[in-house]
């Protein structure tokens, strides 16, 4: 099924009983070439250019829920290539050039809206780093502009820019960063690969690996054994628990981060907006809604839930940055399970055992890397090598002292 | 959520800063064969379990002691908490 103006025109004039589910539902076969582990995004997209981008069969993605019941279904939506290090900006900007084509290459709408990051900056010496940050875009083929007051000024004149201890002095604005509809990549991925022969199996749970001579066989499921010549595994904040299972201690913390929406209002702010004095950053809804969040909770955490202190943080900084937010009531308040890795960065890599792959420590960043990450996820699992901008993000790379860390805090997951 | 100060009674974890898992208390000899390995996973792997969890809290707008909170990090229930003090000379075998 195609989808396209013409074909809404002809459903509306033949009471849309033309239109069907985006996916099949089928049983597991006994085995596969591939099997991914987690139905979030990064799973989704690894199955899809899996198969269409390096032409393998048999694959089979095992979600334990539903498909898009983690992260991906719960994030703030920011998309952007804004990265300093050249271990990071290279691949960031590589997904923001999938993400630019993506609607129409999987042929469905994830409403991907290029309308500009901002981040300000409240002091000279931040002023300086931004700069900094800029020029490391536009070395890696991204585009940074530099604003002063009058330039941010012009674009959001509702921000409180003389706040006697924060005052606003410009901001790093990345045009062609935005949002997209977070449920809407989950589905694109989910029938572009199942319309590649992709099995999306959802109910079914790994619960153990099948190991043999250090040779990965297969996974123990809830819906039972499932071969595998190679699996790849990314589910995101419940990595410590399943890479357990197959023996393994990460540098990764588990740790829990929230999100909040208003009420629907008018067209009120351009695009995403972060404060540079505090953690918060806001946008907002196609449906009117302001969408913002904050700083994780800061302790290890499973559970999809996090606490008081941190919503009134949220909103101490929302009132910092923008008054008028203070006038919005709240909606909804909700949690996610981050994969909080020890530099802050990402790990698309094998492991120690033949066969098994690990895609992980998204920390609350890896929804604007969701192309990016299943494209060198799928090429890792296919030909055996790294992807050219994910060259960076090996497991060993910790022991070998070669962290990619962007804040510098060190071996904190909490600070990243 | 609050935490059972051994001294002070219940606080509000927000007096405290959090550093995580408990085993940092046990920092391996740095003299010792093998000491790079040891430290490599020392600084950066962590068992990071879905339940009963041992971690360090600093109590940083309080009597600025360490804290070892048990904690369940699936339902956030507080279970115990020592100083850290005490775990440690437990763990060289020392009086408490
Ligand atoms: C509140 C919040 C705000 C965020 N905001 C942003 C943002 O603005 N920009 C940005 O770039 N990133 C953001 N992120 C981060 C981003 O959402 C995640 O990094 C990313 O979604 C993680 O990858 P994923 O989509 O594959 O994860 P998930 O969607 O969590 O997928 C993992 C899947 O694995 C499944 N699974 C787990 N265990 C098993 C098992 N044993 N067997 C089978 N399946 C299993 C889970 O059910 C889940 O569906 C945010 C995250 C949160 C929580």
């Amino acid at each position: 099924m195609h989808f396209s103006g013409f074909r809404v025109i002809k459903e509306a004039l033949t009471g849309h009983k033309g239109w069907k589910p985006l996916w099949r539902n089928p049983d597991p076969q006994p085995s596969y070439d591939y099997v991914i582990v987690g139905g979030g995004g990064h799973g989704l997209a690894t199955a899809y250019y899996l198969a269409r981008t390096f032409g393998q069969a048999r694959i089979a993605v095992l979600e334990k829920g539903w498909l898009g019941q983690g992260n991906i279904g719960r994030n703030t939506t920011i998309i952007r290539s804004n990265y300093l290090l050249p271990g990071n900006e290279p691949f960031y900007e590589f997904s923001m050039k999938l993400w630019e084509g993506l609607e129409q290459e999987f042929n469905f709408n994830a409403m991907i809206s290029q309308r500009g990051v901002l981040n300000l900056y409240h002091t000279d010496a931040q002023r300086d780093a931004f700069r900094r940050r800029g020029n490391a875009m536009l070395l890696a083929g991204a585009d940074a502009e530099l604003l002063d007051a009058a330039g941010v000024r012009a674009m959001a004149p509702f921000l409180n820019f003389d706040n006697a201890r924060f005052p606003i002095k410009g901001g790093l604005l990345q045009r062609r960063g935005g949002t997209a509809r977070h449920d809407g990549v989950a589905w694109g991925y989910a029938r572009g690969a199942d319309m590649r022969g992709v099995d999306l199996i959802q109910n079914c749970e790994v619960t153990g690996f099948r190991i043999e001579e250090g040779r990965i066989l297969g996974v123990e499921t809830t819906r039972g054994y499932i071969g595998a010549r190679k699996v790849g595994v990314a589910v995101a904040g419940s990595t410590g628990r399943v890479m357990q299972m197959a023996g393994m201690r990460l540098p990764i913390e588990s740790h829990v981060l929230q999100a909040f929406v208003t009420e629907g209002l008018k067209p009120v702010i351009p695009g995403v907006i972060t404060f540079g004095a505090g953690h918060f950053y806001v946008s907002q809804s196609d449906k009117g809604g302001l969408v913002f969040g904050g700083d994780i909770d800061g302790y290890n955490s499973y559970a999809q839930r996090g606490n008081l202190p941190v919503i009134e943080d949220v909103a101490e900084g929302g009132m910092a940055l923008m008054p008028m937010i203070g006038r919005a009531r709240l909606l909804r308040s909700w949690g996610g399970i981050m994969d909080m890795s020890m530099d802050g960065s990402p790990i698309i890599d094998r492991t120690h055992v033949e066969g098994l792959y690990l895609n992980a420590g998204w920390c609350y960043g890896g929804f604007k890397a969701t192309p990016a990450s299943g494209y060198a996820f799928a090429h890792l699992l296919a030909r055996d090598a790294p992807h050219e901008t994910a060259r960076g993000y090996r497991l060993d790379r910790f022991a070998r002292g070669h962290v990619i860390d962007e804040k510098g805090v060190g071996a904190a997951p909490n600070l990243h | 959520m609050l935490i059972p100060h051994p001294l002070l009674g219940l606080r509000d974890a927000q007096e405290f800063t959090y550093l995580g898992d408990a085993r940092l208390i046990e920092r391996p000899d740095g003299m010792a064969e093998g000491a790079e390995a040891a430290f490599a996973d020392y600084v950066y792997l962590r068992d990071n379990p879905a339940g009963v969890h041992r971690e360090l809290w600093f109590h940083e707008q309080g009597d600025r002691s360490w804290l070892v909170v048990t904690r369940d990090t699936v339902t956030h229930e507080i279970i115990g908490a020592e100083l850290a003090r005490d775990v440690a000379m437990r763990g060289k075998g020392g009086a408490t």
